[in-house]
């Protein structure tokens, strides 16, 4: 192994090297097959009709494709109704989180307060919270805890889409604030200053000087947290009762009855709902990618 | 922290005090000059812009926390008025380890999950992403590959496990002749209590080590090049230069790593919920205390109680992880 690295190798050296490439090769692409393996039976389950596999078994290659179960577990699980919920819950979430968070790290990473170190610590500890510490609790509150009427239809934080909302922002604030603060330190103080000479107001400096640069980061978080609480099922789970109120991930666990002994049916529902993720994955590698190494290399 | 900060700020004389707040507030930096007062307008302002997030994540998050532990010590079944609430002391904490009997099997199951993490799948990810930080031809797919399960979700990695333990219709047992039909033995993945918590981490693990592997190599990434150089022209093989030289260098990251897969392991939860709602040799305490809040008999106390044992458990790797990035927030 020694004699590999060594300068100046003969030929056999060299072998030794392209050797051990073809095998790092080799292992590496094994290893990616083996890891889209779960995805490509799932995609190959779902385009194959029931009745093929009844009589072929589920294991068999008979040709036969099409998009039946697609359009079944579309119309059957009415997924669109779904769907929407989802979007109801994720698109003022993730916008939520930012802003609130961007303010927070503007306040922390700009000034010096004598509860900053106090507040990023709360933040980020509490966003290692596991969420089944605080359910218990938490689900009480949702159901004592008045809320104004033009928010919430029943005048509670629980079984609305704001309290399923509210907790996710709550939850996810720390990470954001935690990446966003880490941030904007690295911005050069003169930014400010030269702001408060011209005679900018703080939420001005916010807004229209910080906020243009932090565009890399925000634009990474915004990828991550779109994943991330798409992907929830459990505060919806436990937060909400109406079953034509639930976001997607959730709805799918309480349609498997309907959907029990049809392993076809399942695939094409799971592959459903992925597929926005999915997009993200191949559209937004980069930032998504990019968020994931903020919250871990910096700070 | 923030030392830095600290000592280009000057600190400003108390202020007339509006709301307490004010007088935290120290000017930004501006060396050598004097102080640059704030108007109150903007400590209001600023005020608002911390407090308001503070706020929101202090109410949802750390509120019901401590009410947590509060009423771990108390018997509720959440019927009637808060009035009914009943101080019991540690009775929820005796019940728990002596009567209830999911405890145990629960507390067992999340220490094989974390020992399979810690042990396999974690060590796996950091070894693909050294193996992908070498930047071969192609490792753009093979990143893509390995880490394409990190942006699904848990309820449809659920459903895909699913695919393949399932009985009948499954993957596996079609593939090795065990489904149950046609005088065929059968193995049952997901319903076997000696099997199905192993078969759930497979596919736990399949998420894992993707998520492993782009946090490691985004931390290998910022390793200096000239270190891996200078330890090269010293002789050391590849193996000696990733342990001797790499690793060292890498302790934060390790940190983050390492409370990661603590963390992870402790929140493990939607799997096992998807699969069979977590019965059957797949508890896990976080399944406990759900089971106790919702479902017809809600004991709010004794839900409680194994949260706080959750929460015990999770202090140490936030601990640890607070130490280490208070480190660096000043940087």
């Amino acid at each position: 192994m020694s004699a590999a690295t060594m300068p100046g190798g003969v030929p056999l050296n060299r072998k030794g090297i392209r050797w051990r490439r073809v095998a790092l090769h080799a292992f590496l692409l094994a290893a990616a097959l083996v890891w889209l393996l779960p995805l490509v039976w799932a995609l190959y389950t779902s385009l194959r009709p029931y009745s093929d596999t009844a009589t072929h078994g589920y294991v068999s290659f008979t040709g036969v494709l099409n998009f039946d179960n697609y359009v079944r577990a579309w119309n059957d699980a009415e997924l669109i109704r779904y769907f929407v919920n989802t979007i109801i819950i994720v698109v003022p979430a993730v916008i939520l989180t930012l802003l609130l968070a961007s303010m927070a790290a503007f306040t922390l990473a700009r000034f010096s307060w004598r509860f900053n170190l106090a507040m990023l610590m709360l933040f980020t500890a509490g966003n290692l919270l596991p969420p089944q510490v605080i359910i218990t609790p938490l689900f009480r509150m949702y159901l004592i805890l008045p809320f104004p009427k033009p928010l919430s239809d029943n005048g509670l934080l629980y079984d609305q889409y704001v309290g399923i909302i509210l907790i996710h922002v709550a939850f996810q604030l720390g990470f954001c604030t935690f990446v966003l603060a880490n941030y904007m330190k690295t911005l050069p103080k003169e930014l400010t200053e030269a702001a408060v000479v011209d005679g900018a107001h703080t939420f001005q400096i916010y807004w229209k000087v910080i906020m243009p640069l932090v565009r890399p980061p925000l634009a990474a978080l915004a990828v991550l947290e779109f994943t991330w609480i798409y992907n929830d099922f459990f505060w919806a789970l436990l937060l909400m009762r109406t079953g034509s109120k639930l976001p997607i991930t959730s709805a799918l666990n309480n349609l498997k009855g309907q959907f029990f002994v049809d392993n076809n049916l399942i695939a094409a529902g799971s592959v459903i709902v992925a597929i926005p993720t999915l997009i993200v994955f191949f559209a937004a590698q980069r930032q998504f990618i990019s968020g994931l190494s903020l919250g871990s290399t910096k700070g | 922290m923030t030392d830095r900060v600290a000592e280009m700020s000057v600190k400003v004389p108390p202020l007339p005090v509006t709301g307490g707040t004010a007088t935290d507030l120290v000017t930004p930096g501006r060396k050598g000059r004097g102080p640059l007062l704030l108007s109150r307008r903007d400590m209001v302002i600023l005020a608002l812009m911390a407090g308001i997030p503070a706020f929101i994540h202090i109410f949802f998050v750390w509120v019901p926390t401590i009410l947590s532990v509060l009423l771990s010590f108390t018997s509720w079944n959440g019927i009637g008025g808060l009035d009914r609430i009943k101080v019991v002391g540690l009775k929820n904490y005796s019940d728990l380890v002596s009567i209830y009997q999911p405890f145990w099997p629960a507390v067992q199951h999340n220490l094989i999950w974390l020992g399979v993490f810690l042990l396999i799948a974690t060590p796996i990810g950091m070894l693909f992403a050294v193996l992908l930080d070498k930047d071969l031809r192609g490792t753009r797919f093979y990143q893509s590959a390995l880490y394409l399960p990190v942006v699904l979700s848990l309820a449809i990695v659920g459903f895909i496990a699913q695919l393949f333990y399932a009985p009948e219709q499954g993957l596996i047992n079609n593939l090795l002749g065990t489904t149950g039909q046609n005088g065929q033995q059968l193995i049952d993945w997901l319903g076997n209590k000696s099997l199905n918590l192993w078969a759930v981490l497979v596919f736990a693990s399949w998420r894992h080590i993707g998520y492993i592997m782009i946090l490691y190599l985004a931390g290998l990434k910022g390793v200096d090049p000239t270190l891996r150089e200078a330890a090269k022209v010293d002789g050391a093989n590849e193996v000696q230069t990733f342990f001797r030289v790499v690793f060292p260098v890498m302790a934060p990251i390790n940190i983050v790593i390492l409370v990661i897969t603590l963390i992870e392991s402790l929140r493990a939860f939607d799997l096992v919920f998807i699969i069979n709602k977590g019965l059957n040799g797949l508890e896990l305490l976080s399944v406990l205390v759900t089971n106790n809040i919702i479902g017809e008999a809600s004991r709010v106390g004794f839900g409680s109680a194994i949260a706080v044992v959750l929460l015990t458990i999770s202090v140490g790797p936030i601990v640890l992880y607070l130490t280490r990035s208070q480190k660096g927030i000043g940087e």
